[in-house]
């Protein structure tokens, strides 16, 4: 994975004791609120419902064992014990005070961390697959270029004051597993006459006006990769709306000028950029990429697996995904035990997962954007005790990609902008999932939930989606059908008036029990509702 | 009535105006209607709270408790992690919440 080098920490350690000095005149009165906010929030540090929050950048979802560790003792000695792994494949903290935050950041510079951009209208955390550099079906290793674009949108000066935040995500194979075109934007590494490119997707997202990205360029040189990104920016920068931040957004800007008009304007300022020598030279995408060079495989790993415990093997058969090295699988740990907070890890969890990654996975973990974590390279042999660790830790719940396996954002719980509940919707249909049996028939059901409308529990994408709304001041649910955030991106549809908090998990089973009765041979949910749409679901719903 | 509640500058935690000073519970809010923003001004300034507002609440077995849920939660703690509320070992606070 990429370290620091000198300039890299020279800015990330000058980066905290200019925080250290704002938070400092905060406390001493020298700033007002109005004054201090943008600048604590530069550094992550938001306001939330019970305290001030801390959400650390985690850039493309990789750790290392050392990282997480750090992780665990900051949950330790500043916050309660705990944080909670998000969307973005970042983590947060619920209860820091302002009086630490400073020795927080400090922290996270000794392990080469930052909060920064982690909020704000600029280029925030750059996502990516998190099976990166494992995946058996990749074309190369995806986050070489994440990071040549984390490091070129670090501190842009140009891109500090966006009109809205601006997320990119970077993926290199067909299975999009990064949610990549309901970013702003969506890059895929591919091939073509056997040079490698990148495909723009631009103007997707989720929030109050879901969209899916247009493809505005199929193939854009790898020597031109930060160029192209800049004045797919330069554009949004000059042409965005700054009077309606709910229409500030690219997704909104695209939409308006229509795909192909953006693409004309974004051709127009790349030929004009072409001389500015804005581009990187290339050795340093060379340098970048020696940091993701594999891990020393054992090249004569076996591809056996002792698959006489039954819990084992299935766990086995839902956790592991192919790797792209024989003998090795990825892991996925799932912070979705049954009746459980998705995303959140204790302090002990995250020193176990950090000490299993050193012993099982060449040291590394990925955050999974649905909320899990990965180790990437495990021997095939040695999954069973990696299993039999997670099981003596609660960590071993073999739920990945089904009903269980829920996304949920934090909600009315921590949240100061949700307008209901969604952890505890979540924990009552993984318990009512998990009791009726129903989980292992249903296959893969992605089910999603977002407390409001910003949709940072992605519901749009979900299989099936729970939106919570505040209806006269009580909670209200909303069930919605047929989105997938994966390379058959869609976006899902409301089905009808919404549910209080028990019906809503009614509702889910009632909508997975029409799945059940309808499906034909090998259909996932989403395949049977695209087969027969909404109609029967409504009628199994409403009557 | 009305009380107002803001958020400890340093601590960040949930405080509510009593009147005289500030208390982590809610049941110590006093009645600040008509005197809120005044209020508010004044403890901002001596940084004793951070980003307050004035809320409507109700009277419930004698104490102030927050008409919406979002400040229902937000006066005791995330409903579905009691250890970590003001009261992690009242079986009943949830109705309190909900």
């Amino acid at each position: 994975m990429y370290l620091y080098d000198h300039y890299d920490q020279a800015m990330v350690d000058a980066r905290v004791e200019e925080f250290r000095d704002q938070a400092r005149r905060r406390l001493e009165g020298k700033l007002t609120e109005d004054q201090f906010k943008p600048l604590r929030l530069m550094n992550g540090l938001y306001l939330q419902l019970h305290a001030y929050m801390l959400r650390v950048a985690i850039p493309y979802g990789t750790l290392n064992s050392r990282q997480m560790h750090a992780l665990a003792d900051i949950a330790d000695k500043y916050d309660r014990g705990y944080g909670h792994f998000t969307t973005r494949q970042n983590i947060q903290y619920n209860w820091i005070r302002l009086q630490d935050a400073a020795d927080i950041l400090a922290d996270l510079a000794k392990v080469e961390m930052h909060a920064i951009q982690t909020s704000g209208n600029c280029i925030r955390n750059i996502s990516s697959d998190h099976f990166a550099g494992a995946a058996a079906d990749e074309l190369v290793d995806p986050r070489p270029y994440a990071e040549l674009l984390r490091q070129w949108s670090s501190f842009h000066p140009e891109f500090s004051y966006l009109p809205r935040k601006f997320k990119i995500a970077v993926i290199a194979s067909d299975t999009d597993r990064a949610a990549m075109r309901l970013h702003d934007i969506g890059i895929q590494i591919v091939e073509q006459d056997g040079e490698l490119g990148a495909a723009f997707y631009v103007g997707g997202g989720m929030g109050r006006t879901p969209m899916i990205a247009p493809c505005i360029k199929e193939f854009v040189p790898l020597d031109r990769l930060v160029t192209y990104a800049e004045a797919c920016l330069r554009v949004y920068n000059r042409e965005g709306r700054r009077d309606n931040k709910y229409k500030a957004r690219i997704k909104i800007l695209v939409h308006e000028m229509g795909a192909e008009e953006y693409a004309k304007a974004v051709d127009a300022e790349f030929e004009h950029m072409l001389d500015e020598g804005i581009e990187p030279p290339f050795a340093e995408l060379e340098r970048i990429r020696t940091f993701f060079e594999d891990p020393a495989f054992d090249q004569s790993a076996s591809e056996d697996i002792d698959r006489s415990d039954p819990d084992f093997a299935l766990w086995v058969d839902r956790n592991t995904v192919a790797h792209k090295v024989p003998g090795y699988a990825s892991a996925v740990i799932s912070l979705k035990p049954v009746g459980g907070i998705p995303g959140d890890a204790t302090s002990e969890r995250m020193r176990l997962m950090a000490d299993l990654a050193e012993e099982y996975s060449f040291d590394e973990l990925r955050v999974m954007h649905t909320q899990n974590i990965v180790l990437p390279h495990v021997r095939k042999a040695d999954l069973h005790a990696l299993w039999t660790a997670l099981e003596a830790a609660g960590l071993g719940s073999p739920n990945l990609d089904t009903v269980e396996d829920i996304i949920a954002c934090p909600g009315l719980d921590y949240c100061s902008l949700a307008n209901a509940r969604s952890i505890p919707v979540a924990q009552k249909i993984s318990e009512r999932f998990s009791a009726s049996g129903k989980t292992e028939a249903l296959g893969q059901l992605k089910l999603k939930i977002s407390g409001c409308i910003n949709a940072c529990g992605h519901h749009h994408a979900g299989h099936i989606g729970i939106l919570g709304v505040d209806r006269k001041g009580v909670e209200n649910y909303q069930l919605l059908l047929g989105g997938s955030e994966a390379e058959d991106v869609s976006l899902a549809k409301i089905t009808g008036p919404g549910f209080d908090e028990a019906g809503i998990v009614d509702a889910v089973e009632t909508a997975a029990d029409v799945y059940l009765r309808e499906r034909e041979d090998g259909e996932r949910f989403l395949d049977t509702y695209r087969r027969i749409g909404m109609t029967p679901f409504k009628e199994a719903l409403y009557g | 009535m009305r009380i107002l509640t803001g958020n400890d500058l340093k601590s960040g935690e949930v405080i509510w105006w009593t009147g005289s000073d500030w208390s982590l519970h809610v049941e110590d809010a006093a009645d600040v209607s008509g005197s809120e923003e005044e209020i508010a001004r004044r403890e901002e300034a001596a940084r004793r709270v951070n980003a307050s507002y004035a809320i409507d609440a109700e009277l419930h077995a004698g104490s102030p408790r927050p008409v919406h849920i979002k400040d229902r939660i937000r006066a005791l703690g995330p409903t579905v992690r009691p250890d970590l509320t003001l009261k992690p070992a009242d079986p009943d606070i949830g109705n309190w919440v909900i």
